[in-house]
């Protein structure tokens, strides 16, 4: 089957077969990846262009490697927020970019639907890299195509996401992609960090108390806390949260013997996550990185519709 | 030069009735309403089928003059009020400057009076500037000409100033028209807090600020024995609060605008920037509400907070697209789909739209009885039209109803006893 996006956005708006379609490929580019000259030329003459309004050093580096190693040309715009409020609008920088004929624009944006407010207006392809609190799809695919390596399946995977839920565009995009998978999503955080109607989202459960949630999970993903983010009134110190809401080698014993743990990163050691588990046998973070230059080159090789990458 | 509208259903619940009439205007007033009138030499129009009923009153819009005009200005806007059927409308003080003088009001009626084609009823500022640091000067805005004062836009956060302004403008005989909100609830919110909100990632703005903030208004004017009335009312709880206090015999007042009995938040699904606006639209149950209220009587008024925006200002990313919808000229259609819903009567629907707006401005408008100022609205019920861009008055764009397809609409809308409009 083909891939018939021109943008992708938000896994929500893709299928469950569009879904394996691209982890699939992810795989066939894990191969590439691990050759010794990582490059083939099935984008060679594309340009794509990375257009970054949030801060990003994972994200940004990742999308930008895996359009080398796929010989597109690559730009990196990095730029505030702050910006389009007093300067050029978002539409006006974009259409000035698309004057200079670009196949592909990467974006993160702090605004949720900056992306779709784009596509409707350009030609070229919109990949998502993070909008606000909306979706990060390429997060949400390495997650679960690090999952998908170690069971081998999603389907019937109990994955628990422990933190700010209402803040994680990771969150949503996990819960969209794995729902259509046939996992089952365990979230939990301080009620502050709980948005309404999040049960109805996908196949999802809210646990107030941690424990439920981590309980026989297969996996358990850690969203980072960032008190810049969440100011004042959601929580009372980063302490109180660790003790309640993060994870260490006690509770851990609770989800299985074998459950991965996960973190989209930039971790903060010692809050959600405590060192002991984050260097830990059962941490998969690095795994989740190195799956994300992949994910990154499936993504950008199908929204330019060409061939599969040969041996 | 006289008027005679004739063989129509006249609806005045001022008085009423609802009968085949006609309806005789001279010199600007009502003459007679009744049987088989002759009128030699008077202009006819034919309401065969229509509806004939008191001036629309439109008693919340943005006129956007002084200072916004590039949005609105009072001719683009009173010609769209004029095709909305409206006669006269009641303008909010977030002008720039703030109505918060009699300069500024004076400004405003005088540009009314040259250039407008329906009637302009100021509304001046609570506080100078609203800022809702300090009360503006009731008294002069009063003598000026203002009918009401409200800081719409903005809530009187101050609880304290809000108390006195209710004190102070009972003592000058003006009427305080509350925009309810707790902005400590809001925070940055966009839209409705709910699952809508949460499946866009979209930060929420929960029902309970609009509540707490209409619960604490209410108090006031129960606690200051003053009159209130409380403009945009979109929850299930504020309906309810204004409900109960109406039992207790408060003198509290309040209106909804169509959008809240049209559409939940299940329109900004897509980023739709014309469904962004404050009180954002909200949910099933507010919206069975809204319609339950206007039924049992505790919503007394539909305005259309017609708020006129530039494409600029809308065309852009959600969060940075300001708030509001031009609601003048599809107000009529929407609110007649109460009708055929079920939800109101025609006499109920007109009253809302007419005589009651006329009773809590305290204006000489909303009635077809003899002598009173000619001011009618000739409503075809059946009349199809779609909305378009090129086809609304109002210089600004930003209606989420573009591209549909709407039943009934103003055929004639008579201010003075001048015809002011007339559907092509």
């Amino acid at each position: 089957m083909g891939f018939k996006h021109k943008d992708i956005i938000a896994l929500q708006d893709l299928t469950g077969d569009e879904i394996q379609l691209l982890l699939d490929t992810a795989e066939n580019m894990r191969e590439v990846n691990s050759r010794d000259i990582k490059k083939v030329p099935t984008l060679r003459g594309k340009t794509i262009i990375n257009l970054f309004y949030e801060a990003s050093t994972r994200t940004r580096t990742s999308f930008e490697i895996a359009a080398k190693r796929l010989s597109a040309d690559t730009v990196n715009i990095s730029t505030s927020t702050s910006s389009t409020t007093k300067g050029e609008t978002l539409l006006d920088t974009a259409l000035n970019l698309l004057a200079m004929k670009p196949d592909i624009i990467v974006m993160r944006h702090a605004i949720s639907g900056a992306h779709y407010f784009l596509a409707k207006r350009l030609p070229c392809s919109i990949v998502n890299a993070g909008d606000g609190a909306h979706e990060h799809p390429s997060q949400g695919l390495l997650d679960m195509l690090t999952m998908r390596q170690k069971f081998g399946r999603l389907d019937g995977l109990k994955v628990a996401i422990v933190g700010d839920i209402t803040h994680s565009r990771v969150a949503r995009s996990n819960i969209h992609g794995l729902t259509k998978m046939g996992a089952s999503i365990f979230l939990s955080g301080p009620p502050t960090m709980v948005p309404p109607g999040i049960e109805r989202l996908g196949n999802v459960t809210v646990c107030t108390d941690m424990r439920d949630a981590i309980a026989d999970a297969d996996v358990v993903m850690m969203l980072r806390i960032q008190l810049e983010r969440q100011g004042k009134t959601l929580l009372p110190t980063l302490k109180e949260y660790s003790r309640y809401y993060g994870l260490n080698p006690e509770n851990l014993k609770l989800a299985k013997k074998d459950a991965m743990v996960m973190h989209p990163g930039p971790i903060n050691r010692g809050v959600e996550l405590s060192s002991f588990v984050a260097d830990g046998d059962q941490s998969h973070i690095l795994t989740q990185v190195e799956n994300g230059v992949a994910v990154r080159m499936a993504m950008l090789y199908h929204v330019s519709g060409g061939e599969l990458p040969t041996e | 030069m006289s008027l005679l509208i004739k063989g129509g259903r006249v609806i005045d619940p001022s008085q009423g009735i609802d009968d085949t009439l006609d309806v005789l205007v001279e010199e600007g007033r009502i003459k007679e309403v009744g049987k088989g009138l002759k009128a030699p030499g008077a202009e006819i129009v034919d309401a065969k089928g229509m509806l004939v009923v008191p001036g629309l009153i439109d008693m919340h819009v943005h006129l956007r003059d002084p200072g916004l005009e590039y949005k609105e200005d009072i001719v683009s806007g009173t010609r769209a009020a004029a095709a909305g059927g409206f006669t006269s409308v009641a303008c909010m003080p977030n002008t720039k400057p703030v109505n918060d003088n009699k300069t500024v009001t004076a400004y405003i009626l005088d540009k009314a009076r040259r250039e407008g084609v329906v009637n302009v009823y100021p509304i001046g500022a609570i506080t100078q500037g609203s800022k809702g640091e300090a009360l503006a000067e009731m008294g002069e805005l009063k003598e000026a000409g203002c009918v009401a004062v409200s800081d719409d836009g903005h809530p009187v956060g101050n609880a304290e100033l809000m108390r006195r302004a209710l004190e102070y403008a009972r003592g000058m005989g003006i009427m305080v028209i509350s925009h309810a909100e707790e902005k400590a609830l809001v925070g940055e919110g966009v839209m409705n807090e709910g699952f809508t909100s949460t499946e866009l990632g979209l930060k929420g703005i929960p029902r309970v600020a609009e509540d707490i903030a209409t619960a604490r208004d209410a108090l006031l004017a129960e606690y200051t024995a003053s009159p209130l009335h409380i403009a945009h009312v979109s929850t299930a709880g504020s309906i309810q609060i204004i409900r109960e206090a109406k039992a207790r015999g408060v003198r509290v007042t309040c209106e909804t605008a169509p959008h809240y009995f049209s559409l939940t938040d299940d329109s900004v699904r897509g980023y739709d920037t014309n469904a962004k606006m404050n009180p954002p639209l909200r949910e099933a149950d507010d919206v069975a509400a809204v319609k339950a209220g206007l039924a049992d009587g505790t919503i007394d008024a539909i305005a259309t907070d017609h708020a006129p925006h530039h494409l600029d200002e809308k065309d852009i990313e959600f969060n940075l697209a300001l708030n509001g919808i031009v609601g003048l000229e599809t107000s009529l259609s929407l609110s007649l789909n109460l009708v055929e819903e079920g939800v109101l009567d025609l006499g109920t629907l007109i009253g809302k739209m007419s005589c009651n707006p006329a009773r809590i401005l305290g204006i000489e408008r909303g009635t077809l009885k003899q002598g009173a100022v000619a001011d009618i609205t000739v409503i075809d019920p059946d009349r199809e039209w779609a909305v378009t861009e090129e086809g609304l008055a109002s210089k600004s764009k930003n209606s989420p109803w573009i591209g549909e397809t709407m039943k009934g609409c103003a055929a004639y809308t008579i201010v003075g006893g001048k015809v002011v409009y007339k559907r092509g």
